[in-house]
């Protein structure tokens, strides 16, 4: 599904990635873990194309097709689907109409017939069970005006309104209350399937009592430093991060 | 310059869709303005004399006058005995079935997307529809007409109901108002009457089509509606102009007059030839348009969509004389290249209890300048006045402008008035988001513009709303590389 080789990547002048190698399989769920500035969320910017990062080394294999040399829009539309930390508010566009604009262009990529309303208004009234939404969302504004809990619940809606092949999810616990952050995983854990691969980047291992991750990884200064099962994340929340930095601070 | 600013610009730069030339033969005027003209005017429309009168007078006054110089607009000086004041057509002189149209014109019409016969048959929108001068097909009269609605060309009111528009020309817009009504006064062609009758609602919108189409021809449209008490209308104007090099002058008056109980909605969507890329040809359009709430409880809205025109200068206003009258504008403003507009509204407040409402929205991209200007005025007699006035600006890029000049007076202490204005730019993060979503570039361009003028097309009917969105789609679609 994904292969990340020594990749590198910098944001105006400062180096972030400095050679990361990870494998994703279909249907795995993998959390990356780390301290703050470790460069998770840049990994996640990378994935997704932000244009402000800069790739300069390394190569990143996304269903067997070279990743970065595609645009933004051809990896969402391949499959690719990040949930952002810090989602944007689009103000006079529905949520109805924004994922309608995004479903249909990315089904006439995969050569499938656009969605007409009613089957489109199916669609959403199924998936906004997932993530137990109000129906007045789908025609609010995009994030204007949600709570954080809102905007968080709402990337996940949108991500099972398009199905990704592969999410990634980029601290999508943080700011959540406990109940927010339960019905988050609950909509997460409804899209785990065989085939469906997640990449999921936390500060807390807490997340992660509710998304069980087959491999934790941990970042630190911008390379994998640890990998292991899902007793790393617990590891690292009884020790906390600074082992870790003690292990690798000085090569560093 | 970085990416997205390359994307914004490729964006933001498309190109003129509706740029054809019509060969029709036309009647034409010499070219340049005396008295001599004026006379020629009023003589091929078979004026009465008060009528050549009054343009005699209007264009007397307009001598003593000088081009105004206080919009922030800028273009070469105007040589006014360089353009064929009027041009008509010739068509059959009457008309009893779409079939006798011009093929010509019925072909232009159709480019336009807006075949008469679809029109007719789909949308039941009655058109008037002008080119270049004379207006050559009124559909619908005559179910209007059992109501007692009257909907026909300027010339055939002037004509048919000479009363009506003696008591009416000049009531709301005198002569004498400023150099470009005064100038329009003197030389107007054609246009269209509206006159809903007391008590009458008008069972459909009504519309018009404004196409200039000679070269070196100024259009000078006049409109004059009348709601007589309790009456309602709800009237579209669409404007459209091939592509020239030269710059055509557009000085249109529009007016209305609104008795006690009279509701008149006036929504446009003007999409007149902008110029090039490079700033070189477009349309002056330079207009006024004035309605009177003179009765009490009257209403009077405009809804402008301005995503044409080289120079756009105009201010939909509304004097609200009568008690407890209402004043409504909302504005969507495209500027892109480099094109100009100084457009907004003024409010005059004069009777008890009025009310006002202005959403300007302007959105600028390319190399453009696009302002906002308006006045509000509350009259010492103006108790318990209201308004309320939000100005927000997109700015597309980032050598483009964006301007708001908001003038309040007020002479009344028991007035509430408030204004809101926002500056914005299309976000790279809102970009990125969309891109994210699968939605390309120019699709999140398009996207994000339409939901930022929402507040304004909601107010567009239906159809007209499905078009201006279309139109905004257009004004910023470019390839994106």
């Amino acid at each position: 599904m994904l292969e990340i080789k020594n990749l590198q990547a910098r944001v105006e002048e400062k180096q972030i990635l400095n050679g990361i190698n990870l494998i994703v399989k279909p249907g795995e769920v993998h959390a990356i873990m780390g301290p703050n500035g470790s460069g998770k969320s840049t990994l996640a910017s990378v994935l997704a194309g932000r244009e402000e990062y800069e790739v300069t080394g390394g190569e990143v294999l996304f269903k067997g097709q070279d990743l970065l040399e595609m645009s933004p829009e051809d990896r969402a539309r391949k499959g690719l689907f990040l949930a952002f930390q810090y989602p944007v508010e689009i103000p006079g566009v529905t949520n109805a109409n924004f994922l309608k604009t995004a479903l249909n262009e990315i089904r006439k990529a995969n050569g499938l017939p656009s969605l007409d309303s009613k089957e489109f208004l199916q669609l959403m009234k199924e998936k906004m069970k997932l993530v137990e939404m109000d129906k007045a969302m789908t025609q609010r504004s995009v994030n204007e005006g949600f709570s954080g809990g809102e905007k968080k619940r709402n990337e996940v809606f949108q991500m099972a309104m398009l199905e990704p092949a592969l999410a990634v999810l980029d601290e999508t616990d943080s700011g959540l209350d406990i109940d927010a952050l339960r019905i988050v995983a609950n909509g997460v854990n409804a899209l785990r399937n065989k085939e469906r691969s997640f990449v999921v980047i936390t500060h807390y291992q807490r997340l992660l009592d509710y998304i069980v991750p087959d491999y934790v990884h941990v970042l630190y200064k911008g390379r994998i430093v640890k990998s292991g099962t899902k007793e790393l994340a617990l590891e690292l929340e009884e020790k906390g991060y600074d082992w870790i930095k003690e292990e690798n601070g000085v090569h560093i | 310059m970085s990416e997205d600013q390359k994307i914004i610009t490729e964006v933001t730069e498309s190109d003129y869709k509706w740029g054809f030339i019509s060969d029709i033969e036309s009647d034409q005027a010499p070219k340049g303005l005396n008295e001599e003209v004026i006379r020629f005017i009023s003589l091929k429309k078979k004026e009465p004399s008060w009528l050549l009168e009054w343009r005699l007078k209007a264009y007397r006054h307009w001598l003593t006058m000088e081009e105004p110089t206080w919009p922030n607009v800028h273009y070469p000086k105007i040589d006014f005995n360089d353009i064929i004041y009027y041009s008509a057509p010739k068509a059959k002189p009457v008309l009893n079935s779409l079939d006798e149209l011009d093929p010509e014109i019925k072909a232009t019409f159709d480019k336009l997307g807006i075949s008469l016969e679809e029109q007719k048959r789909l949308s039941g929108v009655a058109v008037d529809a002008v080119i270049d001068s004379v207006s050559v097909k009124t559909t619908f009269r005559e179910a209007l007409g059992e109501l007692g609605i009257i909907f026909c060309s300027f010339s055939e009111a002037v004509q048919e109901h000479p009363e009506l528009v003696k008591q009416y020309i000049g009531s709301v817009v005198p002569s004498t108002d400023n150099y470009y009504a005064a100038l329009n006064s003197a030389v107007f062609s054609d246009g269209s009457f509206c006159y809903i009758p007391k008590g009458v609602r008008c069972p459909m919108e009504l519309s018009t089509y404004f196409r200039i189409n000679s070269a070196g021809t100024g259009q000078f449209e006049r409109t004059l509606i009348v709601a007589e008490e309790g009456a309602y209308v709800s009237y579209l104007e669409g404007c459209t102009a091939p592509m020239r090099d030269e710059n055509q002058l557009h000085a249109a008056v529009v007016e209305i007059y609104a008795h006690q109980d009279a509701q008149v909605k006036y929504s446009t969507v003007q999409n007149w030839y902008p110029g090039d890329k490079e700033g070189k040809g477009g349309i002056y359009n330079f207009v006024t348009k004035r309605g009177l709430c003179y009765g009490k409880h009257s209403k009077i809205s405009w809804t402008q969509v301005e995503t044409g025109s080289a120079i756009t200068w105009k201010y939909p206003s509304v004097i609200l004389k009568g008690d407890h009258s209402i004043g409504e504008f909302y504005s969507v403003a495209v500027t892109n290249n480099f094109q100009q507009a100084d457009t907004g509204t003024k409010m005059i407040h004069l009777g008890k209890n009025t009310r006002s409402t202005i959403i300007s929205k302007g959105i600028s991209g390319g190399k453009s300048q696009n302002s906002y200007r308006g006045l509000v005025r509350i009259s010492r007699k103006a108790d318990q006045a209201r308004n309320f006035s939000q100005c927000d600006s997109l700015l597309l890029g980032d050598k483009c402008g964006a301007h708001t000049f908001p003038y309040l007076e007020v002479n009344n202490k028991t007035a509430i008035v408030e204004h809101e204005a926002t500056t914005s730019k299309v976000g790279e993060d809102q970009i990125f988001y969309c891109n994210q979503r699968g939605i390309s570039t120019e699709d999140a361009v398009g996207l994000i513009v339409n939901g930022y003028c929402k507040e304004v097309f909601n107010q567009l009917p239906m159809e007209f709303a499905v078009e201006a969105q279309k139109l905004l789609a257009i004004s910023l679609e470019g390839s994106v590389g």
